[in-house]
């Protein structure tokens, strides 16, 4: 039996795994980055594809080293080495695994607490889904309301709290990466802090329908002034689709809301 | 013609389904009458004058078909008929399309069937395809669209992948562990039937008013509980599809448990038979889900149950939790016979022992008990509590080490091995390694939460599942088809035809789903009939090479049906392989083995002079043979 030529072999997965690695790092995966989320989200993303590049080498170097070396010839009906398998080789390709897994996982759990801690003047707002547009509440900047466009100031923590009227929606701004359904009798909310001027789009990301496809919305990142100069604009009459929809929660409620001061400030709406 | 009606087959059929329907009818109708009701109703989630006969109908045409026959006549304590087996066994084509018992004929049946819905799903992808060809709307339209890509899929994996692999364990299991047939041969024969039933009403969902079922094939409520009629159809059609699969994992694990030829213990069994061990724990365990989860969606259709209604207390967000604990078993249902597969035919045609066998089975352990604990990945941004989320990214990315056990193993198979390539099986074999391992590896950046909150409901995903699916399932299925047909057809197919077909499949997949990862991470969303107008040429590419890859089938459509009437004799053992399926002739007997073999070593001992996996009755009787023993050779490092 002969020996393997191990150091050469290591070599060519390490020339292979550089190779892809630097190639696969010239792109810009995920597109702009445009919140404070992007970059350990794509830091992260970049580690996982220079591990992901010396794997990939291993199974390609492997593979082509066997399909070079031992391949029969035509007519060659001998068998080749009764070998059963190598206990050591086995434990460690199990074990160098469990630990690049625990390692990832435990590096994405860090990234994940990081880009999901909330600031205590956080801003909130209210972002509606329904078939097949966003409706956007203001509760913070006079109970203003808008449609099928979202303002946010830029360097301050926004909190989205997300409510379905109808059936499961996702709120989806890639430059963000951030992403969570709005599910219609849940409370769910999304944190982000976006740091680059600009316009975006909102897109849905759950399948909704017959008009997911064109479920989108306008999202512009601008200077807090700019933002409360846009917000003065911006109607304080809940639209119809909001009210509308609300009553179906639960007519009762609604109207001992009204009289206690309308319905844009308390979230979700108790059922 | 009198006889023919009372004789189970397809008159008596034809008949029973037309009792069934007008059964179901009847019932409602008369039940809505006698209520004070208008006859029919036709609010779009009801029609129950159409769904009630849904669900008679095929039990009328399996009554009429004789699915039923011998079990009633037992319970009602008649005398049965004595066993003529002219139920089993295939001497003309006409036998295929009978309500055969044989385990060759099933599977058979099965993967006949299935290759014929594999082609009706490729035909809805090519149609997406088309339409997506260009931005903005040329071909079908939004509703069309979300109906073509959820039929797509259900039809996919209920009717192709799922399906197939039972059929080719069907055919090839009980002769690999020495057994004459399946366990319960007539259940086995309901298990296939159930199986056109399912294929039919899905299919049929496009005749429904509103169309074919288009909530995915994910069925989220409560975009399903208010979807058309159509919805309904698919509610159903998973239970017959569903319940096919059920009995069929039981019939394997009584078969493997109890059937196993006379010293094939369980360190014997080819890792084909420890794999759909496996995969029947899992079927097993996990499918009443789904099933559970399709008649809660159709409750609250038809019953208006509310279950995930959440204006009256439903909660729609429990769906998801039981879907996904069938679903995301179900990949692996549609991944382990695969991985048998590979390992018999890399084994095989590397002329080598499997490298680290007991390993390898136990992997397929891990990887059942693992996938029990990991469905809430599918969750990660659907609102669910976060707590639970680290726990299954853990879980969920720890199973990428069993799938890489077998990885390296095959791999370590290969090494000082013979490596024989000029099988198609082989070839297929060969290139699952490398396409698998990418899916694998998307799959383990999906498994961790900040990647996955990007780019979870996009086009990463579905590069993702293709790539398991296609570039994992399908090609372990061709291999499966390619390594079997000498044995289920007696024949030879023809290897240029079969090299075509795969460095055609091999160059399709990668050029159809490796672009998806891209236009998926840079932010174009899933499910959607149009796209931003950046992502047009990616498209354009992708949706062509799509197009080759459907037309690349054709081969080996070709390939298999002249092969199979015209194809040189095969031979029993034309890859001089050891596990049992192949010491019989091909096609094997009907009753597969004169005298049950006796098994004498373990199944995979290429290149130790003398060694033998079992001894076929006839030869050596009475004859001491000794016991082999599996030698270890320890690889230099």
């Amino acid at each position: 039996m002969t020996r393997l030529p191990i150091l050469k072999m290591v070599l060519a997965v390490i020339v292979l795994g550089v190779v892809q690695s630097v190639i696969l790092l010239q792109f810009n995966w995920f597109g702009d980055e445009a919140s404070t989320a992007a970059k350990p989200i794509d830091t992260l993303l970049d580690v996982t594809i220079v591990l992901s590049s010396f794997i990939f080498a291993i199974v390609c170097v492997a593979l082509g080293y066997a399909l070079i070396k031992w391949r029969a010839k035509p007519g060659d009906e001998s068998d080749g080495l009764p070998i059963h398998g190598n206990t050591r080789l086995e434990i460690i390709w199990t074990i160098i695994p469990v630990i690049i897994v625990l390692g990832l996982a435990g590096y994405s759990w860090a990234v994940l607490d990081d880009i999901e801690k909330t600031d205590a003047d956080a801003l909130h707002i209210n972002a509606y889904a329904q078939q097949f547009a966003w409706t956007f509440g203001y509760p913070e900047d006079g109970n203003k309301w808008s449609e099928g466009e979202l303002h946010v100031p830029v360097d301050r923590q926004v909190i989205f709290d997300l409510q379905a009227q109808d059936v499961i929606h996702s709120f989806w701004v890639p430059e963000w990466r951030i992403k969570k359904d709005a599910v219609p009798g849940l409370e769910t909310d999304v944190v982000v802090t976006p740091d680059k001027e600009g316009t975006y789009s909102l897109i849905c990301a759950e399948l909704c329908g017959l008009g997911h496809t064109t479920m989108r919305a306008t999202v512009v990142v601008e200077s807090e002034a700019k933002y409360k100069a846009w917000l003065k604009k911006q109607t304080t009459e809940v639209p119809e689709d909001i009210l509308k929809t609300t009553d179906q929660y639960d007519a009762d409620q609604l109207k001992k809301e009204e009289k206690s001061g309308g319905i844009e400030g308390s979230g979700v709406i108790e059922q | 013609m009198a006889v023919a009606i009372r004789q189970p087959g397809w008159y008596r059929g034809a008949i029973g389904l037309v009792l069934g329907a007008a059964f179901g009818f009847c019932l409602v109708v008369g039940l809505r009458l006698l209520s004070g009701l208008d006859a029919f109703q036709t609010e779009q989630t009801g029609y129950p004058q159409v769904v009630v006969p849904l669900i008679t109908a095929p039990f009328g045409f399996l009554f009429g078909f004789g699915a039923f026959d011998y079990w009633f006549r037992w319970a009602a304590g008649k005398p049965t008929i004595p066993e003529d087996h002219s139920g089993h066994g295939a001497t003309k084509w006409q036998d295929y399309f009978k309500f055969n018992t044989d385990h060759k004929v099933i599977g058979t049946q099965y993967v006949v069937t299935t290759l014929f819905f594999f082609l009706v799903g490729g035909l809805l992808a090519l149609l997406m395809r088309a339409e997506l060809a260009q931005p903005g709307t040329q071909i079908v339209a939004a509703n069309t669209f979300n109906g073509l890509f959820s039929t797509h899929a259900v039809v996919m994996i209920f009717l192709f992948i799922i399906p197939v692999f039972a059929g080719l364990a069907n055919y090839v299991l009980p002769l690999m562990i020495g057994a004459p047939d399946m366990a319960f041969p007539r259940l086995n024969a309901l298990s296939f039937w159930l199986l056109p039933i399912a294929g039919l009403i899905f299919l049929g969902s496009f005749l429904a008013p509103g169309g074919s079922f288009d909530a995915g094939w994910t069925g989220y409520a409560p975009l399903s509980t208010g979807a058309p009629l159509g919805q309904s159809f698919f509610n159903i059609g998973v239970q017959f599809a569903g319940a096919s699969s059920i009995a069929t994992a039981l019939n394997f694990l009584v078969t493997i448990i109890t059937m196993r030829a006379p010293g094939m213990n369980l360190w014997r069994m080819p890792l084909l038979v420890w794999a759909n061990l496996s995969t029947s724990l899992l079927v097993v365990g996990a499918t009443p889900f789904v099933a559970g989860a399709q008649f809660m969606v159709f409750f609250d259709r038809i019953l208006g149950m509310n279950f995930f209604n959440f204006l009256e207390g439903g909660d729609v967000i429990s769906y998801q939790h039981i879907f996904w604990f069938y679903s995301h078993p179900a990949v692996y249902i549609m991944m382990l016979p695969g991985f048998g597969i590979i390992s018999e035919i890399i084994s095989t045609h590397a002329r080598k022992p499997v490298f680290g066998y007991r390993l390898m089975a136990l992997a397929l352990i891990g990887i059942v008990v693992l996938s029990y604990s990991v469905w809430a990945h599918h969750m990660f941004v659907a609102g669910m509590f976060s707590w639970l989320r680290v726990p299954i990214m853990i879980t969920t990315m720890l199973i990428a080490v069993p799938t890489g056990i077998k990885v390296f193993s095959w791999l370590g198979t290969l090494f000082y091995g013979k490596i024989h390539t000029y099988s198609t099986a082989m070839l297929f074999a060969l290139a699952f390694i490398i396409t698998f391992t990418v899916g694998g590896i998307s799959g383990v950046m999906l498994g961790m939460i900040p990647i996955d909150i990007h780019v979870s409901d996009t086009y990463f995903v579905v590069a993702h599942i293709h790539f398991v699916l296609f570039g994992g399932s399908v090609f372990t299925i061709f291999a499966g088809i390619y390594h079997w047909f000498p044995k289920m057809t007696g024949r030879m197919y023809d290897e240029r035809l079969g090299r075509i077909h795969f460095w055609g499949t091999l160059v399709g997949t990668w050029m159809t789903f490796i672009p998806m990862h891209w236009i998926g991470m840079d932010g174009m969303p899933r499910r959607v009939a149009d796209y931003a107008s950046q992502y047009g040429d990616w498209n354009l590419l992708i949706s062509v090479s799509a197009f080759v890859l459907g037309a690349v089938q054709l081969i080996f459509l070709y390939n298999m049906i002249v092969s199979w009437r015209f194809g040189p004799k095969a031979g029993p053992n034309p890859w001089r392989a050891n596990s049992i399926e192949w010491q019989v002739s091909s096609p094997p007997p009907v009753f597969n083995f004169d005298e049950i073999p006796r098994v004498v070593g373990g199944p995979y001992e290429y290149g130790t002079p003398g060694a033998r996996h079992a001894i076929m009755g006839g030869e050596g009787e009475g004859a001491e043979v000794p016991e082999t023993k599996p030698s270890t050779v320890t690889v230099p490092s």
